[in-house]
């Protein structure tokens, strides 16, 4: 530990969750949790072909099946769209290709075409199998080279390339006179496959309009109310005023669950024509066919090298895949080409890229969307480390951004204001026993057996602050008797905000943390925010929260101060009691000055409100809060099979000063193992025809409690000054830095035969395959 | 439509159901039991594991018509009268075992299953008991740590 001590009676400690008591009973409440008398239910027919023309879509058979409401298509409901642009992207965003259902062609395997709407979900399902959809297969744009690729057949057959975004390489001479000079200049291209986010809970809404009071009410698995509002109210044409949106219990998210799809945009078109409530619970096959896809992007990376290993310049060029119908600002080339030299110093760096549509499922943002600029860039040090016949734990010690080089600015423009990535590069070698996996593993290699070890070094752009994500609000009130009520933007999908904010709010106003009641997720209640993403919420939402308290904790101290004829300054808060210091005799507790609050103006300061309550809302001081982490990973593979066996796990993180270090590790956690899962077991795949192959759990394979490695962890808390609590995000960090520890170790592991990893997944039959070509 | 009785989580529920309605859709819908919750409904993740004469099961893998005459436990039914929660409970809310909390229930009947039939596991038996269940949140720290709580919880009872 180094730093910041942080001295909250909460804040910094292990607090027990307290939304866990309804979880472990099972009495939360997801979205199919609730039940609204005369609610219909929907199902989806989809395309089974990914590029054709759609010559008929039958729907007759499953019309007149009895317990059918209504058989809904874009004949139907496409013309009702007004306007489908995102908060996030603005108006521009109604460039983005989007359509409710197919109509004259299908874009991708899992399009939807046709919805059913029935009297239960299986007369659903069973009515959704009626339904006939003739299609003329065309050959489809799988692979994104191809599509990227002068002639190919396009996506969308109104626009002139497949070329969603382009970020051209531009001419820079600072870098190209480095390279031209550079002693050794490397350039490799790694690829990533395509993952799913796979939260276990699925999409899902519940929508009912009541047309007596033209209201719609939308209980939706989503990462933020308001988000989903303001995509509803534009879709369907109806102010945002007439539309409630309730984000109940979320079965988690990782990025898929940002804004509506297509299908509850058309949930909320049949409660409307209906005038019952219609639910959808998407099952898991439609989740994994066509609920978000991710990843699937490469980088060509260059780096000009000096003979010491001092990285010179580095360029990377970017290739993404965004499917048929990529999300709202899912594209992370504005990120990956702008932060890929990462911690380290290289004084010339020029970041290209380019987005490409395909007949697949859309791109999403999933749990670090920009990561491939990770994954490729520390996959490159190891490469060159090798190339040049030196330690890639001396190589990244020689190029880490050091605290002396502080405030760094990367070439790339942005300013590290503080960073300890060198600090964690040293924890991490030391949890793990670098050095001594070194000697163990000339012993071992001498036996034939195969052992690696890989590092990887993240600098991560948490509380991303632009635009729709600048802020965040809470309102803090103290009810007349003595309860506090923290009413926040964001909600939690499994982040832990129930006991976090309340944590830092409990401290701030000297109250038990059994006192503080966190409210979330409902437009009608709470403060106009983005949602969860980008990891921002344990910086900007508690930042919030903790200006609302010191308000209200200023309002307790000056009707106290009145109440003793004392100084606010010489009284305490501590236990729910205001206290004047010194003096046992003279003290109330806080829901007394609550009483005074509301109840007896007489007891108010002059010019003082009555009530306890403020609101506040906060945006970081600038608009990245960089936090930094360093994974390393020891591997062991069996050559017959080509297994990979993870041995140690190590992290050292500096996300600031921690809320709730157990909260902390559970983040990174996850992270980690979403990371191991998409370099060894995961992978989202396509035929060349464009169909899905792996659609259920046996096919697209999660890593489970029988593989998964002891993670162990250390903490560096150094204070970010974005903030006043001196916190930064990191839930994305985890699932960033791992797939290429995992590679760098496997990598190792392979490296005396000669072995080089450019691609993933690393299944056994692919490490088999990498083995026998070697 | 055949009729069924069932006694869940120790109350008789008589019903008319279809053939095909699994034991998952007819102990949230027809009990109004929604802790089970069904994450595939392919019989891989385990969230909807509930206990059918006292074996940790699928519901989404089992009819409620075979469910017909059988006694069936649900998450709900964990937590003695009085709230308290159950050792399991408690260990998965101890050992920060749950984020979302979606694949929870799931975990926690399968391990008060295992615990009850194997009361003294090593750590490679506890990594076998849960690895028919699926979580996306802990990357199964918590989890594992949970699990370790509950048998020593067991071992010193």
């Amino acid at each position: 530990m180094t730093g910041f001590a942080p001295g909250g009676r909460f804040v910094g400690q292990r607090v027990k969750r307290r939304e866990d008591a309804r979880f472990v009973t099972g009495t939360g409440k997801y979205v199919d949790d609730i039940a609204l008398p005369g609610t219909l239910h929907a199902a989806f027919a989809r395309s089974g072909v990914a590029r054709g023309r759609l010559t008929r879509v039958g729907t007759a058979a499953a019309a007149s099946m009895p317990g059918v409401a209504a058989v809904l298509t874009a004949a139907d409901l496409n013309h009702l769209v007004q306007e489908w642009w995102t908060d996030l992207e603005g108006p521009d965003g109604q460039a983005r290709q989007f359509r409710l259902f197919a109509k004259g062609d299908v874009r991708f395997a899992g399009e939807p075409v046709v919805m059913v709407v029935a009297e239960s979900p299986y007369l659903a399902e069973d009515a959704a199998e009626l339904i006939e959809i003739d299609i003329e297969p065309e050959k489809p744009v799988v692979d994104p080279e191809c599509a990227a690729t002068e002639g190919a057949p396009l996506v969308h057959p109104g626009l002139s390339s497949n070329v969603l975004l382009e970020l051209p390489a531009i001419e820079n001479p600072a870098v190209e006179s480095v390279f031209a000079s550079a002693p050794n200049v490397f350039t490799e291209i790694f690829r990533q496959h395509r993952y799913a986010c796979v939260p276990l809970e699925t999409r899902g809404i519940l929508a009912s309009w009541d047309p007596a009071g033209r209201q719609l009410t939308v209980w939706i698995s989503t990462q933020g109310q308001f988000a989903a509002q303001g995509l509803f109210a534009r879709v369907l044409g109806i102010p945002q005023a007439q539309i409630r949106v309730i984000m109940p219990d979320v079965g988690g998210a990782f990025g898929q669950k940002m804004f509506p799809h297509p299908e509850e945009l058309a949930v909320a078109f049949a409660t409307r024509r209906l005038s019952r409530p219609v639910k959808w619970i998407e099952d898991r096959r439609e989740n994994l066919l066509c609920g978000e896809h991710a990843r699937e992007d490469q980088a060509a990376i260059s780096f000009a090298v000096d003979d010491d290993a001092t990285v010179l310049a580095a360029k990377a060029d970017f290739l993404e895949s965004a499917g048929a119908f990529p999300v709202a600002a899912s594209s992370a080339l504005l990120l990956t080409t702008s932060i890929f030299p990462g911690p380290y110093r290289i004084g010339a760096a020029a970041g290209s890229g380019k987005t490409v549509y395909t007949n697949t499922a859309g791109r999403g943002s999933y749990r670090g969307p920009w990561m491939i600029e990770t994954v490729a860039r520390e996959q490159m040090i190891d490469h060159v480390a090798r190339a040049l016949g030196i330690d890639p734990l001396e190589m990244r010690r020689r190029n880490v951004v050091r605290e002396n080089d502080l405030p760094y600015k990367m070439a790339t423009g942005f300013v590290y204001d503080q960073l300890t990535a060198a600090a964690t590069l040293e924890q991490a070698a030391e949890l793990i026993k670098y050095d001594e996996f070194r000697v163990r593993q000339a012993t071992v290699r001498a036996q034939g057996r195969l052992t690696g070890i890989g590092i990887s070094l993240l600098a991560e752009p948490s509380a991303i602050t632009f635009g729709w994500f600048s802020t965040d609000a809470a309102t803090v009130r103290i009810g007349l008797h003595g309860a506090v009520d923290v009413c926040t933007t964001s909600a939690s999908h499994g982040q832990s905000l129930e006991t976090t904010i309340a944590q830092v709010v409990a401290d701030e106003l000297g109250v038990g943390l059994s006192d503080v009641r966190v409210i979330q997720g409902d437009t009608a209640v709470t403060p106009f925010g983005p949602g969860t993403g980008g990891s921002r919420s344990a910086v900007v939402v508690s930042s919030a929260a903790r200006g609302a308290a010191q308000a209200v904790r200023a309002k307790v101290l000056d009707i106290a101060a009145r109440k003793f004829e004392a100084a606010a300054e010489d009284l305490v808060i501590a236990d729910g009691r205001v206290q004047v210091a010194g003096d046992p005799e003279a003290g109330m507790s806080v829901a007394d000055i609550a009483r005074l609050a509301y109840l007896d103006m007489s007891a108010l300061p002059p010019g003082q409100e009555p009530g306890l309550e403020a609101h506040c809302r906060y945006s970081p001081s600038e608009h990245f809060t960089w936090s930094n982490a360093c994974h390393m990973c020891t591997c062991e593979i069996d050559p017959a099979t080509g297994a990979v066996t993870i041995g140690r796990y190590v992290v050292s993180e500096d996300c600031g000063v921690m809320i709730n270090p157990t909260v902390v590790e559970g983040q990174i956690a996850g992270g980690v193992v979403q990371g191991i899962g998409g370099v060894l077991y995961e992978q989202m795949k396509y035929d060349d025809d464009g169909n899905p192959l792996t659609t259920t759990f046996v096919d697209y394979l999660l890593p489970t409690a029988a593989e998964v490695p002891e993670i162990e962890y250390g903490h560096i808390e150094t204070p970010s000054p974005t903030n006043p609590g001196g916190h930064k995000g990191m839930g994305e960090g985890g699932a960033i830095a791992s797939p290429p520890a995992v590679i760098n170790a496997v990598a190792d592991a392979l490296a005396p035969l000669g072995v080089t990893i450019r691609h993933q997944p690393l299944s056994p039959s692919e490490i088999v395959a990498l083995i026998q070509a070697s | 439509m055949r009729e069924v009785a069932v006694q869940v989580n120790g109350r008789r529920r008589e019903a008319m159901v279809e053939p095909r309605l699994t034991l998952a859709d007819f102990i949230r819908h027809q009990c109004g039991l929604t802790g089970t919750h069904l994450g595939c409904e392919h019989g891989v993740c385990g969230a909807c594991t509930v206990l059918v004469d006292g074996a940790a099961v699928r519901a989404c893998l089992m009819f409620a018509v075979q469910a017909d005459g059988r006694e069936v436990t649900t998450v709900e039914a964990l937590a003695g009268p009085d709230g308290a929660l159950s050792v399991v409970q408690e260990a998965f809310r101890d050992a920060h075992g749950l984020q979302c909390g979606f694949c929870t229930p799931g975990f926690v009947i399968s391990l008060t299953a295992f615990l009850r039939d194997h009361p003294d596991p090593t750590d490679d038996d506890l990594r076998s008991a849960l690895s028919g269940n699926l979580c996306r949140c802990t990357g199964y720290q918590g989890i594992l740590n949970a699990a370790r709580l509950a048998a020593n919880a067991g071992r010193n009872a």
